[in-house]
C-alpha cells in the first residue's frame, strides 16, 4: 500500500545537487567529454546500446557521462529517452553474410573460407595492469598494424559465408526456417508465455549481459547441457536498410556494428529425421562478445521444448528467464523497496506484536 | 555497400541515398556546391516534411538466415522536399543528423533533374562512393594483420 507523503522537497533537491556535484568530481580535473567515452570506453557504450535497445553511440555515451558510469541507470536513461521518439519504420532483416567483417572466428573449423581474424581482440593478453597507461600526456606506444596507404590484399573475400551455411549445405546442421510472418515486438505487446522463437531472441538482445552469462554459463555446468561449440563469432559493420513511405524501394540508410554468435550444439535425430546438430543465436549491438556468445547458449537452452528435450534446468525455463533478464525492470522491482512502506510496515509490525503477545500469555499459562 | 540488383528503374536512385546517407556534413555541402555550380543557385523547396528524428526497429534473422525477430533500435533523421515540379527529394539517414538530411533531400531531388540529372550522378556521387570505399577499406585492412596463418606441428620422436 502506498500513500503519499510529503515533505522531502528540499532533501530531495539537495541530493540531486550533490549529485551533480559528486558527478562532476574534483573540479582540478578535467571533465570527461562524450566524445571521450565513445571512443576510449567503447565498450560500456556498446552495451548500453544493446540493453538499452537503441543504437546511437553518442546517446549512449551521454548517458554514461549522467549516470557517473553506472550503466543500468545509464540503461534506463537511453530506454526512456527511446519512448519519446516515433518509429518511423522496421528495418529490412538484416544480412550478417554481408557484414564487413573486422573479427571472426571458429572454434570448429581451423582452414574455413574467408580465413580467422582475431581483429581487435582481450582474447590472448595477459591480463595484466598495464602502467603505461597510466603515463598521463605521454601517447603510448601503438603499433599501427598497417598504414592507412596500404592497400588490402587482393585475396581479402569481399564476403565471408557464415560457417552455418556451410554445415547447413552439408546437411549436418539444421537448417533455420523463415515463415515470413511479422515477428512479435514486446515494445509494443507485452511479453506472455509460451514466447515464440523471435519473441525470445528480442528479450534475450535486451537482456542483462550479467544475468545471461550466469545463465549460459550454468548450462555448462550440467543445467540444462547443450554441448556447445562456438560455431563462430564475427564482428563488424553491416547495412540497414529500410523501406520509405515516399520511395516505391527500400534504401540504406547507414551502418551499424553488431556482434554474431553462431553455437552449434549437440544433434538430434529421430525415426525420420538422421542425427543433425542444432544451434543457438546471438547478436549485439557493437563489439558485444559475451552478450551475443551468453545469449546464444540460452537461446539454445530455451529450445529445449521444441527440440523434444525436458527442461529441468532454469536457464530452459522461458517464463523464468525472459521475466528477468531485463535489468531495467529487476532494478525498478528492487529497487522500489526504497520507497516508503510505512503503512505496509505498520500493519505487519501491529500483526506481529499481536502474535507476540499471544505466544508470551501461552508461555505464562503454561507455567 | 549491398549490391543492388533490382529493382532496375530506381537502381541509381537508389544507389545514390545510400552512398548519400554515408557521406559526411563537409561532403554533402561540397556535392551541393557542386550541383550548384552547375545548375546555378538553387531555390530551396517547401518542405513536406520538414527534418525530423525518430527510430527504426532494426530486425535480424534467428541463426542468420531464418526466421526475422527485432533486435533494437536505431536513431533515424529523416527529411522530405517537394520540388515546384512536384518532385520528391528524401532522406533517411542514420543517426541524429537533422542538417544533413536536409541537405541529402535537396541533393536527391536534384539528381531526378530530367535534363542534367544523369551527369551530376556521376559526377557528385562517384567522388563520394570511392571515398565511402576507401574510408571502409582502410577499416578493414586494420584487421588484416590480425588474420590467424594457422600450422601443424609434426609430431616428430626421432622414431622411423
Amino acid at each position: 500500500m502506498y500513500v503519499a507523503v510529503k515533505g522531502g522537497e528540499k532533501a530531495i533537491a539537495g541530493a540531486h545537487r550533490l549529485l551533480a556535484e559528486e558527478r562532476r568530481g574534483d573540479p582540478a580535473v578535467p571533465e570527461i567529454s562524450l566524445d571521450q567515452i565513445e571512443q576510449q570506453l567503447s565498450f560500456a557504450v556498446d552495451r548500453v546500446m544493446s540493453e538499452g535497445s537503441l543504437y546511437d553511440p553518442e546517446l549512449a555515451a551521454l548517458a554514461i557521462k549522467q549516470a557517473r558510469g553506472d550503466l543500468v541507470e545509464a540503461v534506463f536513461l537511453l530506454r526512456a529517452y527511446r519512448t519519446t521518439l516515433p518509429r518511423f519504420a522496421d528495418s529490412l532483416p538484416i544480412d550478417t553474410a554481408d557484414m564487413a567483417v573486422r573479427r571472426r572466428v571458429s572454434a570448429i573449423f581451423k582452414d574455413l573460407p574467408g580465413g580467422q581474424m582475431l581483429g581487435p581482440t582481450f582474447d590472448y593478453t595477459l591480463r595484466l595492469l598495464d602502467f603505461s597507461l597510466m603515463a598521463e600526456g605521454k601517447p603510448a606506444d601503438i603499433e599501427v598494424p598497417m598504414s592507412a596507404s596500404d592497400p588490402m590484399p587482393a585475396d581479402a573475400p569481399a564476403q565471408m559465408p557464415r560457417v552455418t551455411d556451410l554445415l547447413v549445405a552439408d546437411g549436418i546442421l539444421a537448417a533455420e526456417t523463415d515463415d515470413g510472418e511479422r515477428p512479435a515486438d514486446i515494445t509494443r505487446i507485452p511479453l506472455s508465455f509460451p514466447a515464440d522463437r523471435a519473441t525470445r531472441l528480442q528479450a534475450l538482445a535486451r537482456g542483462d549481459e550479467g544475468f545471461l552469462l550466469g545463465l549460459g554459463y550454468s548450462t555448462q555446468r550440467g543445467y540444462g547441457r547443450s554441448h556447445p561449440f562456438a560455431g563462430e563469432i564475427r564482428m563488424g559493420d553491416v547495412a540497414v536498410e529500410l523501406q520509405p513511405e515516399e520511395l516505391p524501394f527500400p534504401i540504406e540508410i547507414g551502418d551499424i556494428e553488431l556482434t554474431e554468435c553462431q553455437m552449434v550444439n549437440q544433434y538430434k535425430g529421430d525415426a525420420e529425421n538422421p542425427p543433425q546438430f542444432t544451434r543457438g543465436y546471438g547478436l549485439a549491438f557493437g563489439q558485444g562478445e559475451r552478450k551475443a556468445m551468453a545469449m546464444a547458449l540460452v537461446d539454445r537452452a530455451l529450445r529445449a521444448e521444441e527440440l523434444g528435450e525436458v527442461a529441468t534446468s532454469p536457464a530452459q525455463d522461458a517464463e523464468f528467464v525472459l521475466s528477468h533478464c531485463d535489468n531495467l525492470e529487476a532494478s525498478g522491482f528492487v529497487q522500489h523497496l526504497k520507497l516508503p512502506h510505512y503503512v505496509d510496515f505498520q500493519a505487519e509490525l501491529s500483526t506481529l506484536r499481536a502474535l507476540r503477545a499471544a505466544h508470551a500469555k501461552r508461555a505464562e499459562a503454561a507455567e | 555497400m549491398k549490391q543492388i540488383t533490382e529493382p532496375p528503374e530506381h537502381a541509381p536512385r537508389r544507389r545514390w541515398l545510400g552512398v548519400l546517407a554515408r557521406a559526411s556534413r563537409a561532403e554533402l555541402e561540397a556535392a551541393k556546391g557542386l550541383i550548384e555550380q552547375r545548375l546555378g543557385p538553387v531555390d530551396m523547396p517547401r518542405f513536406l516534411r520538414r527534418p525530423e528524428i525518430g527510430m527504426a526497429m532494426v530486425r535480424g534473422r534467428a541463426g542468420g538466415d531464418g526466421a526475422a525477430f527485432n533486435l533494437g533500435e536505431m536513431t533515424v533523421t529523416r527529411c522530405t522536399l517537394q520540388f515546384s515540379d512536384g518532385r520528391l527529394g528524401c532522406a533517411y539517414l542514420a543517426g541524429r543528423r537533422l542538417e544533413e538530411s536536409v541537405l541529402v533531400a535537396l541533393i536527391d531531388g536534384l539528381l531526378q533533374d530530367r535534363r542534367h540529372g544523369a551527369a551530376l550522378a556521376d559526377d557528385v556521387i562517384e567522388p563520394l562512393a570511392e571515398a565511402l570505399a576507401a574510408r571502409r577499406n582502410q577499416r578493414l585492412a586494420k584487421s588484416q594483420p590480425t588474420k590467424v596463418e594457422f600450422f601443424t606441428m609434426v609430431r616428430g620422436d626421432g622414431r622411423p
